[in-house]
């Protein structure tokens, strides 16, 4: 099934996220990643959510949730048109032999050592989804104790926003 | 001038034209009541046994009448109780608001007496809904709960009313009533593609559901249908909404649709669809279904277009408005040939058609078609009898049959009888089973204490039939928990226990006796009908299968 993401901008009232993920609930479409966050305007909140389906379902998707009355726009991004990054915080057992393997693949993503204690590092890296599980799979060599991602957030390039098509 | 958060409420919904609402007091909305009591001159309120039979009151008022139905209840149970009924407005897209009372708002969250989260119950069955957490946002809720409740596709809005937000004091400026969103027309191209495929077609065929009769298109359907010579057909939520014995009109089309319908339909190469959502009720194996039509499907509700089936144009727009567009770009032509096959369909409907003697169910309907005025509004419960009085009833006029059909609500046909009378000031009818009557019989205290000129049919047959039917068919006759013989209940006895008249009728002619006293009645009247227990609803397409597998007759 392919993956793919949209911005939703919604009120900035409580409970619109749960009105929000329940229409997913309900139609039963996957959440993969998720991220909400407040916007340039106080009035309104951003849900970036990466989905799966095909072309129908996503168009459904869409369909849906301009039925929710605090949805405001919703924008479906073009992969090649998009920036899109993810945050990811680490943390791997420190011990002696690890070490040196940590550090260099860590310099190699262009990561960060955030935290550094006898027993533990807690490595920082933003990037794309495909990078950060990379460096995810990479790291599974050495101890994870624990991980924990943002999800996609993404922004269109150029000077094209998610407002244009508010139909308030 | 300031007013308590209740009396705001009240005022506002008079503001809002409201002339009756539905409900029961509670704890929670006692100050509600209060309000109600102060304005009873101007606002009626109709005291139900039951909250869901407020709820559905509210509904067939709306679906009857076109405007906004009220329902008000308490906290706790008395919201909970309203679910079933908000939930089958929302499915068949019934304009709906409901009020709900509380606990205070420092007493939420700490699962206070009678204290539920209905606005996270009801999130998937509401348009929207709203909890109220300070007076001052109280009348522009409410306001915008009818604005929601009226616009689009019309559908159920909640209002959540904490107590001391019902007690606070706040400024109130009445307004005129909101009105419904304005409606756009589809797309003009999408309308002209629309249009290229219309004129393509060779055996066009137009099928309409609620939203025809929402949308008041039926002048634009029947201007249609005579320019590109089709058949009209309907689904169950579409009858009434042209007359019945339109010479063009086919009936209802579906699992128990007519069969020259649901032919038609089959053999069709373009399929105007409008306001209406192709549900499995009315596809039965999607994969199989109509699989030679194109379909051009025009609603309001654009996640409808593409949802269950895919159309080759989808126009998201205003029905009418759109019609309204379409028509001059179709040419008006003649089919004689598509016309012919119509007719031989028909025939062969003709001949399949129940003629046996006695109380059968198309005998006792065709009685009761003799006894409909015009404007009769009629309901239904759910199950055979709701099947049979889809096939049989004759309707002049919209908005005159009021029934469940995405929920297909057991227990919602006595509510909705009540709503739908007190909404047009007719006498309504109510064709029920025992089944469904059982559901909801409590309401008959409601009938009876706001004397309700209704006629109340129980089809009674001693069984779950629609269910028996099916275990007839696909469960080797394992009639499980359907059978109800053993209840004993006397209904002509219950309904007179009530403070209603009542007789019973076991052959036609007593049937039409108990007709013409019910009809002459100014009060709840019930006829309990007898009807054999092993009479089927047909045709049948079943769960699932395609227009091949369709049931005309039982041994087929």
């Amino acid at each position: 099934m392919n993956r793919f993401t949209i911005a939703i901008l919604v009120n900035n009232e409580f409970g619109v996220l749960n009105r929000i993920t329940s229409m997913f609930r309900r139609r039963q479409f996957n959440i993969i990643s998720l991220a909400v966050s407040e916007t340039e305007s106080p009035t309104f909140s951003r849900i970036t959510i990466q989905s799966e389906g095909d072309t129908v379902a996503k168009q459904q998707l869409i369909n849906q949730l301009y039925k929710l009355p605090d949805v405001k726009s919703v924008l479906e991004f073009n992969p090649e048109e998009t920036v899109s990054r993810e945050l990811l915080l680490i943390k791997i057992a420190n011990n002696p032999d690890n070490r040196s393997g940590l550090t260099a693949a860590t310099e190699a993503y262009e990561g960060k050592i955030v935290d550094y204690t006898k027993d533990s590092v807690m490595i920082q890296m933003v990037g794309d989804s495909r990078k950060i599980t990379n460096f995810v799979n990479l790291m599974r060599d050495f101890e994870i104790l624990e991980i924990c991602r943002t999800g996609i957030i993404s922004l269109e390039r150029g000077s094209s926003t998610i407002t244009k098509n508010v139909f308030i | 001038m300031k007013l308590s958060g209740s009396d705001i409420i009240v005022r506002t919904l008079i503001e809002q034209g409201v002339d009756v609402v539905f409900g029961y007091p509670g704890g929670q909305v006692i100050n509600i009541y209060d309000s109600l009591y102060k304005f009873q001159k101007e606002l009626r309120h109709v005291l139900t046994a039951h909250e869901q039979g407020a709820a559905h009151a509210a509904d067939g008022y709306a679906r009857a009448t076109g405007k906004v139905g009220v329902v008000i209840a308490t906290s706790g149970p008395g919201a909970t109780n309203l679910v079933t009924g908000i939930a089958t407005a929302y499915i068949d897209s019934v304009p709906l608001v409901a009020i709900t009372g509380n606990v205070p708002t420092t007493v939420i969250g700490t699962d206070g007496f009678q204290e539920i989260d209905i606005t996270g119950i009801t999130l998937p069955i509401t348009k929207h809904n709203f909890f109220v957490g300070s007076v001052d946002k109280l009348a522009d809720t409410i306001r915008e709960a009818f604005r929601l409740a009226k616009s689009g596709r019309p559908g159920p809005v909640l209002i959540d009313v904490p107590k001391d937000v019902q007690t606070a004091m706040y400024f109130y400026q009445p307004q005129p009533p909101i009105q419904a969103d304005e409606k756009a027309p589809a797309k003009e191209v999408r309308i002209l593609q629309a249009a290229d495929c219309i004129n393509a077609a060779k055996r066009p065929f137009i099928y309409f559901g609620g939203g025809l009769i929402t949308g008041n298109a039926q002048e634009e359907l029947l201007e249609l249908a005579e320019k590109i010579d089709a058949p009209l057909g309907c689904s169950l939520m579409g009858l009434s909404g042209i007359p019945s014995e339109h010479p063009r009109f086919l009936g209802m089309q579906g699992m128990h649709g007519h069969y020259a319908c649901s032919m038609a339909m089959h053999r069709a190469d373009c399929i105007i669809a409008l306001g209406v959502r192709f549900n499995d009720r009315v596809t039965g194996n999607r994969a199989k279904f109509a699989t030679s039509a194109k379909i051009v499907h025009i609603d309001i509700d654009g996640a409808e277009l593409g949802k269950t089936v895919n159309p080759a144009h989808g126009l998201r727009g205003d029905v009418k408005k759109t019609l309204r567009m379409l028509l001059p770009l179709l040419d008006a032509v003649k089919r004689p040939a598509w016309q012919d096959e119509i007719a031989e369909l028909k025939a062969e409907e003709l001949r399949n058609q129940d003629n046996r003697p006695g109380m059968t169910p198309r005998a006792i309907l065709e009685t009761v078609n003799r006894y409909l005025d015009d404007d009769t509004p009629v309901a239904t419960d759910v199950g055979q009898h709701q099947m049979w009085a889809a096939q049989y009833l004759k309707f002049r006029h919209s908005r005159r049959f009021i029934s469940s059909g995405g929920l297909g609500t057991m227990g919602f046909g006595m509510g909705a009888a009540i709503g739908s009378q007190l909404g047009t000031g007719q006498r309504s009818v109510l064709i029920t089973g025992d089944g469904s009557f059982g559901m909801c019989l409590n309401e008959m205290a409601t009938a009876v204490s706001e004397r309700i000129p209704m006629v109340i049919l129980v089809m009674n047959n001693g069984v779950l039939g629609m269910v028996r039917q099916w275990q007839t068919l696909f469960f080797d006759r394992h009639y499980s928990n359907t059978t109800l013989d053993q209840r004993q209940t006397d209904f002509v006895k219950l309904a007179e226990a009530f403070g209603a008249r009542a007789s019973r009728a076991l052959t036609l002619e007593e049937l039409d006796g108990a007709l013409k006293a019910a009809f002459a009645y100014d009060g709840p009247y019930l006829i309990d009908c007898a009807v054999d227990k092993d009479e089927f609803v047909l045709p049948m397409l079943p769960p699932g299968g395609s227009m091949d597998d369709i049931i005309v007759r039982i041994g087929d």
